[in-house]
């Protein structure tokens, strides 16, 4: 019923190959250590997912659980050991840092716990950021960044800088920003982790209403409301996956 | 790369920290600025020793008679060594002697030699140099009228004479004056020549006339008390062997002991030219040195704030990269950041130094040891390129710094 089949992704550019393929990421196997002192760390063990395209989907899990690890593993912010992890049908791995950062830029949007603002720029400066990183003009960037600001309802808090907004405010401010690069997925680490339930729920009815224009959306979460929100859940107990719901 | 845009984002990373940015700008500027300001002061130290050197020809060698420190074919110390006619006459024949002149002192001492000079009532005492006509080569007396002394008024004693500028504008009120006659003590000599001199005033305040001429007037017998001569292009060890060829002649003739130190007391103005410019040479590295040590300490401490800089912004540079910053652009951003700082800086300090020299050399006259310091184009090019090489050195340990930062780790931090 979420799911709007069919629908086309950005006809252009190394994206176009992620359209043709139903599932948008495909998890074989990941595995991941950390090599803590002279301990190694099993984070991840034998890791597979599936995520089909326009899905909304929640990763649950106590703290510890290897969820951010995961998600950072998706977003290509951490590298993995074993395993294969398909984005589109390109196999993520070995990736330099610079095609690391172009497909960041080009695929993924990332909303955070912490919003990860810059602090010295406006919200519309943050909002623009990504198509700096795009080379995008200054004048077409804050023009889109200030539709994307509209669209998350705080256009006239467009020349404040993240202190002077509300913590619900700041991560709609990051939801635009994730949403301004036209990424094929968001990718939420617990992004109501920091906000008052209210807010929360508001935040979910925002990433609900970005799910249902046919986006991609993965939030990590430890709250079983936010979960209950989302179509599917999958479950991490010790960087395993358990039963799926 | 060096869009406006990027532009935009390092002067507001610069102006989010203005005292920071202005500290790390100082320390540049005090660097180049000391750079210059020493290379300056070493060129000053050298145009004025240069100075004192243009005066004569620096590869030159002038002998004066001594006095016998060591008994020699059974003769005594303490004698007085003076030389004559045939002993320029035997110098002339060594081969490797350029230009070759005797000075006859009139009163038997280099110094002292001033002689009344006087036209109708104006009279004065002049340094009178009787010489021989290669002498112009040897002072580079410049004739500006007229002609200098010649062979023909050599042999034939004319009482002829080439005069300063300053000696015509005393006795006539002009310098029109060839054909003039004037009175050295008492005896009358025509004026043939007018010369100047790129040494100090008191090179000008002379008169030169025949040494054969001077040795007839002022009772002179044969006697030429000192010898000078050039020897082209020799090298420093070359003109030290023809030195030693010719004190070897002049022992033989005038009897004295070849080794004897005190007989022929003997000036060697190339070895001493050498020997100065080797002095400055060291002493402008040694300058140029402090210099760069100055320039470096303001490298290390645009290197260490810049560094301070990017561990502070830490999680913005993993926020930048999580957002599809690549290492190129945070790289170049970083060395935009130290090349801008450090040549808006370099300049300053630049325009500063030589702001200082401009004003030291119009505070202090030129003198033998310190005339006219200045940065010269090739020291300002120089400067130019130290300048960018130092902001991209300074840069480029915070900038791998940054390079290197993972986007999980550094967003994590303070969380
Ligand atoms: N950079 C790291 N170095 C070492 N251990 C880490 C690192 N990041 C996470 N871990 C460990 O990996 C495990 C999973 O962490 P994480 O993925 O953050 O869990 P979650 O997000 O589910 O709370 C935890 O035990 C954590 O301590
Ligand atoms: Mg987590």
């Amino acid at each position: 019923m979420w799911r709007q089949d069919g629908r086309l992704y950005g006809g252009s550019g190394p994206g176009s190959a992620l359209g043709l393929a139903r599932s948008v990421l495909r998890l074989n196997a990941i595995n991941k250590y950390y090599q803590v002192g002279s301990h190694r760390l099993h984070v991840l063990r034998d890791v597979d997912a599936e995520i089909e395209d326009g899905e909304l989907v929640s990763i649950m899990g106590a703290s510890g659980s290897g969820k951010s690890t995961l998600l950072n593993i998706l977003g290509i912010l951490d590298r993995y050991d074993g395993g294969e992890y398909w984005l589109g049908d390109t196999l993520v791995r070995d990736l330099s840092e610079t095609q690391a950062a172009r497909y960041r830029n080009r695929f993924i949007g990332f909303v955070f716990q912490s919003f990860n603002l810059l602090p010295f720029k406006t919200a519309l400066e943050n909002v623009a950021l990504p198509l700096y990183y795009q080379g995008v003009s200054r004048r077409a960037r804050n023009r889109t960044a200030m539709q994307y600001l509209e669209r998350v309802g705080l256009a006239e808090w467009a020349e404040h800088r993240p202190n002077e907004l509300s913590g619900g405010q700041k991560q709609r401010v990051a939801i635009a920003r994730a949403l301004i690069g036209k990424p094929k997925i968001i990718l939420a680490d617990e992004p109501t982790g920091a906000l008052d339930s209210a807010t929360s729920l508001q935040i979910m009815d925002l990433l609900g209403e970005i799910h249902a224009s046919g986006m991609t959306v993965i939030v990590v979460t430890h709250e079983a409301e936010i979960a209950a929100r989302t179509q599917r859940v999958i479950r991490l107990r010790d960087g395993k996956i358990e039963a799926a719901a | 790369m060096f869009s406006a845009d990027r532009w935009y984002e390092v002067l507001s990373t610069l102006g989010r920290n203005p005292l920071r940015s202005i500290l790390t700008a100082l320390a540049i500027a005090w660097g180049i600025f000391m750079l210059v300001l020493l290379l300056g002061m070493g060129r000053g130290l050298r145009n004025g020793t240069e100075k004192a050197f243009a005066d004569d020809a620096a590869n030159s060698v002038w002998i004066f008679g001594g006095s016998t420190s060591q008994p020699h074919a059974g003769l005594p110390v303490n004698r007085r060594i003076v030389f004559d006619n045939g002993a320029y006459d035997a110098l002339r024949g060594v081969d490797g002697v350029d230009k070759l002149t005797g000075r006859f002192f009139a009163r038997g001492a280099m110094w002292g030699n001033e002689l009344q000079t006087r036209v109708g009532a104006k009279v004065s005492s002049f340094d009178v140099r009787s010489v021989h006509p290669d002498h112009q080569h040897l002072e580079k007396t410049i004739v500006v009228a007229g002609r200098f002394l010649n062979d023909r008024d050599l042999a034939e004693k004319r009482k002829v004479t080439v005069i300063g500028e300053p000696v015509a504008e005393f006795l006539w009120g002009h310098t029109d004056v060839i054909g003039q006659t004037l009175a050295i003590s008492g005896v009358s000599f025509t004026v043939v020549g007018v010369f100047t001199d790129e040494g100090d005033a008191g090179e000008l305040r002379k008169l030169y006339i025949p040494i054969t001429t001077a040795q007839l007037a002022f009772n002179g017998a044969d006697r030429v008390n000192m010898l000078m001569f050039t020897v082209g292009d020799k090298g420093v060890g070359e003109t030290a062997a023809l030195v030693e060829e010719v004190k070897a002649l002049l022992a033989e003739r005038e009897r004295f002991h070849p080794a004897d130190p005190q007989a022929a007391r003997i000036r060697n103005n190339l070895e001493q030219y050498a020997t100065f410019q080797e002095i400055f040479w060291i002493l402008e590295l040694i300058i140029g040195g402090l210099g760069a040590l100055a320039l470096v300490a303001g490298i290390v401490g645009v290197s260490n704030i810049m560094i301070v800089a990017v561990n502070e912004r830490t999680r913005e540079i993993g926020v930048r990269k999580a957002l599809g910053a690549t290492p190129t652009t945070i790289v170049g951003t970083i060395l935009q950041e130290s090349l801008f700082l450090t040549t808006v800086a370099g300049y300053l300090g630049l325009v500063a130094g030589v702001a200082l020299l401009e004003v030291v050399s119009s505070l202090v006259p030129a003198s033998e040891y310190f005339a006219n310091p200045q940065v010269d184009l090739q020291v300002a090019l120089i400067a130019n390129g130290v300048l960018i090489a130092a902001g991209a050195v300074a840069g480029f340990f915070p900038a791998l710094t940054a390079a290197r930062l993972s986007p999980v780790v550094a967003m994590r931090e303070g969380a």
